[in-house]
């Protein structure tokens, strides 16, 4: 059971998917211009890796390794498509700006990544388990970004005005950086920064040390 | 002609412009020869497969491409995405089996990295963006060659400020993947200033 | 007897680098997937039909919005919403005998009784086929016509654009262009939604003195009435929508109808 509970909570930030793994950053950039959208995308990466890895983890022992990759991303697709389609049905609003971005999610990396490297191997509950940490861990990196990009970037949180912009008689001057995507490179940096500071073991190790050579008289 | 190249390589780079391939880059840019070998790969990847793709769409997925065999009104585009993923995998696959029989030496020196190209979405990317704006035959070589450029540039001219930040004193939580997102950021931030130019 | 489940259970015991289980697997992995999606895709689309009509309702009060003082004149005309009639395009007559409330112009271009075949060389919106009788929107005060807006579609780079042309009262100059729906590529042919590019149509001239239709979106800056700035890397996309708007506003779509409502009032 413990062990169990350790595939959701490891990938949530001791093993996360963005921040070490280096997996699903593109969608990280696009979507993260406001927070519903960041939400919107982080639920449905959730929903599609949790099926995938139990998908693809249930048939794993009969997939030939000659056409693994594309069953897999046949899957994949499938999944995203039938998504897709339930978020127009029900949530109109939001999948006008995100029908696209879904898209994205049949070439991210992550959910591939995850299916090769996890679901492939091991049985269907860790499977789903998995999938779902790494959809948690990926989640909160994409809220975090998205509340910083669009609480800087338009003074607004989920719509909700926080901070008065000058053009209505307030005292907020929206940082226009915040809408260009290299702001979320920076923030994710940033993050980074801050988690290793805390979970020390994730920091590289240096290859060169720097050495302080006194001068000679 | 030109303009095409410079376009694709400094105002609309894959990987500074439309972030694309950016798992890759990142992953793959802590050494300077690594990254150098990736960048070729994916200059001869894309080189060939864009103006391929723009054959399959032109003579296969178009509508009117099937008129010859009595069938003018057949659209396949749709199968746009499969296709091309298809002869993606395909070339890849062949460039790999070329290189281990002719180019030995450079097949093993790019190892793992030329089947990690068949995933990166930057070379589906210039396929798609060579559909969007109707390039022909000759224009889709030059763009494939200079986005396959542009990617290229982005990474090796990334591996090397990486490779110079080894030796700086920075802090231990920025040291490694943090600062690959700054320096990331940062370089974006640079090429911006290219668009507007020339035209 | 041949026992189906036995013959699965062997089929599942084959080694994976067999060919017949190689192929088998290719198969039926296709084969599951689309029906899926299939059946999914079937399943949902009424109550996606349902979500769409809400926002083009919303849709065309936002662009009505968006048009200075076009709300004041509503409420002094004492009209909160456009009247919707259905127009015969061919004659550009009003056609009585069709419920606007029911037309759904939509399955009818599919529908070989409601709909025409476009020949090909009048066919510039690359639609094919389109529907014999189409709503238009009037904002009328005093009878004297204030607005019409003319719902239009056309092929765009990778999907069928739908738009609201809103047009003032000469017929020949536009008022507003809202998009109702696209599927272009993210980033680039997606921007025709943007509303700081949609504002560049207020004011641009459909036609000429002559009559001719000239609007048109330019590769790089436009100059003049007639033509609109291109978007960049979204040239086939921007292509659509003006050839959209030119194959609406001509002989094949509204003219006999914007002919008809220019002689008559």
């Amino acid at each position: 059971m413990a062990s169990l509970m350790k595939n959701i909570t490891l990938p949530i930030v001791k093993n996360n998917p963005i921040t070490l793994q280096i997996l699903g950053i593109c969608s990280a950039l696009a979507v993260t211009t406001s927070l519903s959208t960041a939400l919107t995308m982080s639920i449905a990466l959730t929903v599609v890796l949790c099926l995938s890895s139990a998908i693809i983890s249930s048939i794993r022992n009969h997939i030939p390794s000659v056409i693994r990759l594309i069953v897999q991303i046949t899957i994949i697709a499938s999944l995203v498509i039938v998504i897709d389609e339930f978020i127009q049905a029900f949530v109109y609003e939001t999948s006008k700006q995100l029908s696209i971005f879904v898209g994205l999610i049949v070439t991210n990396c992550l959910v591939l990544g995850r299916a090769e490297a996890f679901a492939m191997r091991n049985p269907v509950l860790p499977s789903i388990l998995d999938g779902l940490g790494n959809g948690l861990g990926y989640s909160l990196i994409l809220v975090v970004v998205g509340s910083v990009r669009e609480l800087l970037g338009a003074g607004t949180l989920l719509g909700f005005v926080i901070f008065v912009p000058m053009s209505e008689g307030g005292w907020f001057e929206p940082l226009g950086l915040m809408l260009l995507a290299p702001s979320a490179f920076f923030i994710i940096g940033f993050l980074i920064w801050g988690i290793r500071s805390y979970w020390t073991d994730q920091i590289e190790v240096a290859k060169f040390k720097l050495k302080i050579r006194r001068a000679r008289q | 002609m030109s303009e095409l190249l410079m376009v694709a390589i400094f105002q609309e780079n894959l990987a500074l412009s439309f972030f694309l391939g950016i798992c890759t880059f990142l992953a793959v840019s802590e050494r300077f020869e690594t990254a150098v070998g990736l960048g070729l790969a994916v200059i001869a990847v894309q080189t060939i497969t864009v103006p391929a793709n723009n054959l399959i769409y032109n003579g296969l997925l178009l509508e009117g491409a099937w008129a010859w065999i009595g069938l003018p009104e057949m659209d396949l585009t749709f199968l746009k995405l499969v296709a091309f993923i298809g002869l993606i995998a395909a070339i890849v696959q062949i460039l790999e089996m070329t290189l281990d029989r002719f180019l030995p030496a450079l097949y093993r020196a790019l190892g793992i990295f030329l089947p990690l190209i068949t995933v990166n979405c930057a070379i589906l990317g210039g396929s798609l963006f060579m559909v969007e704006r109707q390039l022909t035959f000759p224009e889709s070589v030059v763009y494939g060659f200079g986005s396959g450029a542009g990617w290229a540039l982005a990474i090796v001219t990334f591996a090397a400020i990486r490779e110079r930040l080894k030796y700086s004193d920075m802090p231990a939580g920025l040291r490694g993947l943090g600062s690959a997102f700054l320096i990331t950021g940062l370089m974006s931030l640079a090429f911006s200033a290219f668009a507007g130019a020339g035209s | 007897m041949l026992n189906p489940s036995r013959i699965w259970l062997r089929f599942l015991a084959r080694p994976n680098d067999d060919r017949i289980k190689i192929f088998g697997v290719a198969t039926i992995v296709a084969l599951v997937c689309s029906i899926v999606v299939s059946t999914s895709s079937i399943i949902l689309r009424p109550i996606q039909q349902a979500q769409f009509e809400v926002e083009r309702q919303n849709r065309i009060a936002a662009m009505l919005d968006t048009l200075p003082g076009m709300r004041e004149i509503m409420e002094e005309a004492g009209v909160d919403g456009l009247e919707t009639r259905i127009v015969n395009l061919q004659t550009g007559d009003f056609a009585v005998q069709i419920d606007p409330e029911k037309y759904d112009q939509k399955s009818a271009a599919n529908d070989p009784e409601l709909s025409m075949a476009i020949p090909a060389d009048a066919d510039v919106a690359g639609l094919r086929r389109r529907a014999l009788y189409a709503p238009v929107h009037l904002l009328q005060r005093d009878n004297e016509l204030l607005l019409i807006v003319l719902p239009i579609s056309g092929v765009g780079y990778q999907s069928t654009i739908r738009a609201m042309l809103a047009l003032e009262a000469d017929l020949r100059t536009i008022a507003a262009l809202t998009i109702i729906e696209q599927a272009e590529t993210a980033g680039l042919g997606a921007n025709v939604e943007d509303p700081d590019w949609l504002a560049l149509w207020a004011g641009k001239q459909v036609s000429d003195e002559t009559g001719k239709i000239s609007i048109s979106v330019t590769r790089g800056s436009a100059a003049g009435p007639y033509e609109v700035d291109g978007i960049s890397g979204a040239t086939r996309t921007g292509n659509g929508v003006a050839n959209m708007l030119r194959y609406w506003l001509g002989d094949h779509g509204f003219g006999p109808f914007l002919e008809r409502m220019s002689e008559g009032s």
